[in-house]
């Protein structure tokens, strides 16, 4: 009603200092929960994004999630069954019919799909040998799933076709072996074959994992070499939608029985620390929204009780107990909306002020700066945060102010 | 025509003080009633719970032959709004708001009026009481008499039956106090509403048409002319 919005904007309008202190505190409480929020978010995101640009966004891997049922236990299903000494079967391992999952998988629309086939290997070159784990690629297929392309300083993923065995291998690797492009190493695999790599590319992601261990070879080239042939131990996919990976993969671990995880199945350890990491933001910059609805109510109490008899006066007139508890609900949500905005815009200029900072580290990544989110949506909760706090500390006051009893005030002020 | 019946109307307080007790009175249009007594005599607690802002122990208030006794408080607040109007002693004018907007808030809450019209309305009640030039100033800008006409004019606002006066004159001086009395007067006269008017001051009582003289919350005599 036009007219309570009126005396509630006369009646906080006229205690101008105190409207504002308890406004600014509103204003600060929504600011640093945007600053923070928008930080945390900003690099949950950026980590994310790292996460999902580096690996596949699914894994089919050749084993199942559960061991298979043991014959004593599918006779016996009602009892107890222990079995002891259990030794994995003697048979090749590998994902069964690779070839027609693959065509299924390649029919989903928004999915990209790889074949590789992984296995350790011992590169020699000179007097050197170091173990790597050597990735049997399709280069036209494995484009498509990950980003090795990108990250290549030196030669061609293409160069895997032209060379007879050629081989791929990280920066780190490279420098511990004293190869260069072109070079011939030895790989030598656990089942005893013997082949002579040259190298054709070397590449450098930043992870040191992966430069210091990591080769890439011809899918043919190391089924050969693992002495696996026609074998593929892991398809990998990627999708147009990253979100539908869960879903997606426990569809297709549905449907082929083998194991399939998806980018959050292998990450959540980090994913979990996220969730705590936002159950700390949200409790601290709760923390500091309450202290601020504390001044909300503080000043709401005192307007109360300065205008008991404008709320005598208001009440003799004809107004009812609703109408003087919304008018002081009202201020409260007027000072916390006046807060929410001043926050926004404080928040704002804060999230400009993170972004001006450098630091002074070579990260891999070349990241030197605070990853910083421009999410409407953080904007919005704190805002509806502050408004519904602000309207929750007002409605102790504004009840006592509607109990009031005008003939009481009516009399001690006569 | 009768506007306001008390029939044995009591008002005890919790503590087994009696404010009021046993109160018949029957009110007419048009008539100019001073309550006067003593202080402690109950006469402003007899004003509250004839206008409605109190509720008596026993007996019970009818206003314009309505019983009041049944009604719940925003029934009560709706029939303060448009039927009845007060004065306090003190004038009560709410300080952020000028004289005209203070006198527009009982009529906006009623909503009956366009806002032209509202305005209007408290432009000529303003300025009946001579306060047209000082419609746009703040209560603190007016003097004392100023301000009570203020609180006269707002409790006119809703063109109210009857309007309830609590010791009006009290804070004025004695050429405004008269001032005061003779609006009640005019009031009255002209326009058919009743006025009741608590007083401890027995000059200006004798300005009302009727005077009802209570002590110790009993009405001791009733006299008229």
């Amino acid at each position: 009603m036009r007219l309570l919005l009126d005396l509630a904007r006369g009646m906080l309008a006229r205690r101008r200092r105190q409207t504002l202190v308890s406004v600014t505190g509103v204003a600060l409480g929504v600011a640093f929960f945007i600053a923070i929020a928008s930080l945390m978010r900003g690099f949950q995101t950026y980590f994310i994004q790292q996460v999902i640009d580096v690996q596949p966004h699914i894994v089919i891997k050749d084993e199942t999630r559960t061991p298979p049922a043991q014959a004593a236990e599918l006779a016996i299903t009602d009892g107890a069954v222990s079995i002891n000494g259990v030794k994995p079967r003697d048979r090749v391992r590998g994902i069964r019919a690779s070839g027609e999952k693959l065509d299924i998988l390649e029919a989903m629309p928004g999915v990209a799909a790889a074949p590789i086939l992984t296995g350790p290997a011992l590169l020699r070159y000179g007097a050197r040998d170091l173990s790597v784990t050597i990735t049997g690629i399709d280069p036209q297929r494995y484009r498509r799933v990950a980003n090795l392309e990108k990250d290549m300083i030196q030669g061609r993923l293409e160069d895997l076709r032209s060379a007879a065995n050629g081989l791929i291998i990280g920066s780190t690797l490279a420098y511990r072996l004293g190869v260069q492009l072109g070079d011939t190493v030895i790989a030598v695999s656990p089942r005893g074959v013997t082949l002579q790599m040259k190298i054709v590319g070397i590449f450098h992601t930043g992870l040191v994992s992966l430069d210091q261990t990591q080769g890439y070879a011809l899918l043919k080239v190391n089924q050969v070499l693992q002495d696996r042939s026609n074998v593929v131990n892991q398809i990998l996919l990627r999708l147009d939608d990253v979100t539908q990976a869960e879903p997606l993969a426990r569809r297709i671990e549905a449907r082929f029985g083998d194991r399939t995880e998806s980018w959050e199945e292998q990450n959540r350890n980090i994913l979990t620390v996220f969730v705590i990491q936002n159950a700390i933001m949200y409790s601290v910059t709760g923390a500091i929204l309450l202290v601020a609805a504390f001044g909300i109510y503080n000043i709401i109490s005192t307007v109360v009780f300065e205008k008991t008899r404008d709320i005598a006066i208001l009440k003799s007139l004809g107004f009812t107990e609703g109408d003087i508890q919304a008018l002081f609900l009202l201020q409260g949500a007027i000072a916390g909306l006046l807060g929410a905005v001043l926050g926004c815009l404080l928040g704002q200029a804060m999230i400009e002020g993170l972004a001006q900072v450098r630091f002074a580290t070579e990260t891999p990544a070349g990241n030197d700066r605070f990853m910083l989110a421009q999410d409407w949506r953080i904007f919005a909760v704190a805002s509806g945060f502050a408004v519904v706090s602000a309207g929750i500390a007002a409605v102790i006051p504004a009840r006592r102010a509607a109990r009031l009893d005008p003939v009481q005030i009516v009399r001690g002020a006569a | 025509m009768t506007l306001l019946v008390a029939e044995s109307v009591t008002k005890r307080l919790a503590e087994g003080v009696t404010l009021v007790s046993d109160i018949d009175l029957r009110v007419d249009g048009g008539e100019f009633v001073a309550i006067t007594g003593p202080s402690g005599s109950g006469k402003s607690s007899l004003l509250y719970l004839l206008g409605l802002l109190d509720r008596p122990t026993s007996g019970r208030v009818l206003l314009e032959g309505q019983d009041t006794a049944s009604l719940a408080p925003p029934a009560l607040a709706a029939l303060r709004l448009a039927r009845l109007g007060f004065v306090f002693q003190f004038h009560f004018l709410l300080p952020e708001f000028s004289a005209l907007d203070n006198v527009l808030i009982p009529i906006r809450r009623r909503g009956v009026l366009k806002p032209a019209e509202a305005e209007a309305r408290a432009m000529s009640l303003l300025g009946a009481l001579g306060l047209a030039d000082d419609a746009r100033k703040l209560p603190e800008q007016l003097s004392g008499g100023m301000r009570q006409r203020v609180a006269i004019a707002r409790a006119l606002a809703n063109d109210p039956v009857l309007l309830l006066a609590d010791e009006p004159t009290g804070n004025l001086d004695t050429k405004n106090a008269a001032a005061v009395f003779d609006i009640f007067a005019r009031l009255a006269q002209e326009d058919g509403r009743a006025v009741l008017v608590v007083t401890h001051d027995a000059d200006l009582a004798h300005r009302a048409t009727r005077r009802v003289h209570l002590v110790d919350g009993r009405i001791v005599s009733d006299e008229r002319g």
